[in-house]
């Protein structure tokens, strides 16, 4: 059992970790996540870069639904704005480390932009408004075929450094863990500022944040420019890692996908963002192996796999609604709890 | 030189098919906003319901032999049981929940049935029963598709049916009652809870039987979901809380699809619907015919 969390210090109290158990084990993960690619296969790499491209992006929808209460349907299609700015840029030959910031960048001025309506709407309406925005956004995808290359989609340069190419999975992985590390540290960070506090007033009750002085127009904006980069963020990530980008990636389903994991992991929590985007991202995942496995007795069971995966994907959101409404996040709470007042009961 | 003369009957004939066109997207919309009145949810999975009936009623006809008739019974009895089991299992749990959870819900549900639908029937196109008879009509040189013209009496009978019994029954009126104040609702003896019940049944039976009419005008097809996405246009457009609202809106961006489809081509129609969620959104959130909301603290 644990005794006491005493904070005797303001260092000690403003520590991002502030037990030292806690230092430790960031560290052990940070370990293993730098050595596991050594040890697994091209495919294990490569599933562990689509889950880091599917956790920055599931926190930047986190920040905005979860931590200020801004439901979005759209963040699959400002993924996509980050993802051709990217290529564009890429394809003139504008290294990666400005690239990916600049994808963020524009991701966040088109977000601030479909963001406007936040001010007077709210709710299912910004729902409805966001999901009109993503309708509109894959249009001007598929019709700027200077820019975007239409329906048959934009090649994607390798992203390199100093002559050094991320050509495989393998390589990527080192590109896009870090951003990922990176990115979720700062939004972990952000709700300890007033930005991120304003935020959360924003989302417990507009009216009375607005009554104690947060301006609704600056974090309203504020709250869709941070939440639509950390989406061009990962949609940059995602073009140097498929290489070839068609406006089929950036679908209304995707938008869900991103919606579902947040709550699935937990809204309003970083730790729940990373539990979500991994759960959601691997349940698929173990199906299409599970049926895999039952095609050796009946061939026509890969036939069912895309229904199957869809109906899996609904009873999901729907139990964890219905029986963990607070998410993953809450079960690692549950468990946390258990073991540090062991061997009392909790 | 010679003037190029606008084809006016052509115009005339757009306006009139977009209009008839309407008559299918207010039905649609009357199951949005029923649910929106009676619970406060958008149901994201309105098209999968349009979906289930249409299916239901393919299988009733054409598999089970049934004649058209008992077949709509048949449809209409399963959709409403099955709306009724869906509020009962899953959005009554959630009352009382952030917008968001119901919203996501009705999106899972929507994902569930659009699995299931694909998984038993499979996702290849079917021929549907001939509901609608295909005579055209022709008043002189204005040509009007038999279907359309069918479909739109259809879907304003229902349309009519429904008000009427709102308007005139005695459930109707605990219904509305319930919608508009349901603390002082159920302080008067109605049972607020039955009536979000029965709210939910309706609008799965309007939304059953306005998927048999959108399947009987093209095929049946899992694809048919994607219809209702097109009617938040109607229902930002007429108010999300206005029957009246949604039968003119309905009609409005009926004739504003077929214009645009016709002197803008089908890729601009479909986005327009979206073009106009955004323009009212901006301009008057809460539509022609909504209640303005106003919060308080």
């Amino acid at each position: 059992m644990r005794i006491g969390d005493f904070r005797a210090s303001y260092a000690h109290d403003e520590a991002l970790w502030p037990t030292s158990a806690q230092r430790r084990w960031i560290l052990v993960l940070a370990l293993l996540l730098l050595l596991f690619p050594l040890g697994v296969n091209a495919y294990i790499v490569s599933l562990a870069c689509i889950l880091g491209i599917n956790v920055i992006a599931a926190a930047g929808l986190n920040i905005m639904t979860g931590y200020t209460g801004l439901i979005s349907l759209g963040h699959a299609a400002f993924m996509g704005v980050g993802c051709y700015c990217t290529a564009w840029l890429a394809q003139r030959g504008v290294p990666f480390f400005v690239a990916l910031p600049a994808a963020g960048v524009l991701a966040a001025l088109i977000g601030i932009v479909i963001g406007i309506p936040s001010l007077r709407i709210k709710g299912l309406y910004l729902a409805v408004a966001t999901l009109a925005a993503q309708f509109l956004l894959v249009y001007v995808f598929k019709e700027w075929e200077s820019v975007t290359g239409g329906v048959s989609g934009i090649d994607v340069p390798f992203a390199s450094l100093a002559g050094f190419e991320f050509s495989s999975d393998q390589r990527l992985y080192f590109l896009i863990i870090p951003t990922a590390a990176l990115l979720l540290v700062a939004a972990r960070n952000l709700f300890r500022t007033r930005v991120g506090r304003a935020f959360i007033a924003i989302r417990d009750k507009d009216i009375s944040a607005e009554v104690l002085g947060i301006n609704l127009l600056h974090y309203k904006l504020a709250a869709f420019a941070v939440g639509s980069f950390y989406a061009g963020i990962a949609g940059g990530l995602l073009g140097y890692f498929y290489r070839v980008i068609t406006p089929e990636f950036f679908t209304l389903q995707l938008s869900i996908f991103f919606l579902a994991a947040i709550i699935v992991g937990g809204m309003g929590s970083i730790l729940g963002t990373i539990l979500g985007a991994v759960f959601m991202t691997l349940v698929p995942e173990l199906l299409r192996h599970g049926v895999t496995l039952a095609a050796l007795w009946s061939p026509r069971a890969t036939e069912v796999l895309s229904p199957l995966k869809e109906v899996v994907f609904g009873v999901l959101i729907i139990g964890f609604l219905v029986f963990e409404p607070h998410g993953l996040i809450e079960v690692w709470r549950r468990v946390r709890r258990t073991f540090h007042l062991w061997p009392f009961r909790s | 030189m010679t003037a190029v003369s606008f084809d006016w009957t052509a115009l005339v004939e757009y306006t009139i098919t977009g209009f008839l066109a309407g008559g299918l997207l207010s039905l649609i919309a009357l199951g949005f906003v029923l649910i929106y009145k009676g619970t406060g949810v958008i149901n994201f999975a309105m098209g999968e319901f349009m979906m289930l009936g249409a299916y239901s009623f393919y299988t009733a006809n054409k598999v089970w032999g049934l004649a058209m008739l008992p077949a709509m019974v048949v449809t209409i009895a399963a959709i409403g049981l099955f709306a009724a089991i869906v509020e009962r299992g899953i959005l009554r749990p959630l009352s009382g929940q952030p917008v968001i959870s119901v919203l996501m819900a009705t999106i899972g549900l929507a994902s569930v049935i659009h699995g299931a639908v694909d998984m038993v029937w499979g996702g290849i196109n079917l021929e549907m029963p001939e509901l609608l008879p295909r005579t055209p009509l022709r008043f002189g040189e204005i040509f009007i598709p038999g279907k359309t013209l069918w479909s739109f009496v259809l879907a304003s009978a229902v349309i009519t049916a429904f008000s009427i019994y709102f308007r005139y029954s005695r459930t109707g009126v605990s219904m509305r009652a319930a919608a508009s104040d349901p603390i002082t609702a159920s302080a008067l003896g109605i049972d607020v809870r039955r009536t979000q019940v029965l709210t939910w049944i309706f609008a799965g039976i309007v939304g059953a039987i306005a998927g048999v009419i959108a399947a009987s005008m093209t095929t049946l097809s899992p694809a048919l979901s994607h219809i209702a996405l097109g009617v938040f246009a109607v229902i930002i457009l007429g108010g999300l809380d206005s029957i009246v609202g949604a039968i003119v809106a309905g009609l409005a961006i009926g004739v504003i699809e077929s214009l645009t489809s016709a002197y803008l081509g089908g890729k601009v129609r479909d986005i327009v619907p979206y073009l106009i969620v955004l323009l009212i959104l901006l301009i008057r959130p809460y539509g022609l015919f909504g209640t303005r909301q106003v919060e308080r603290l």
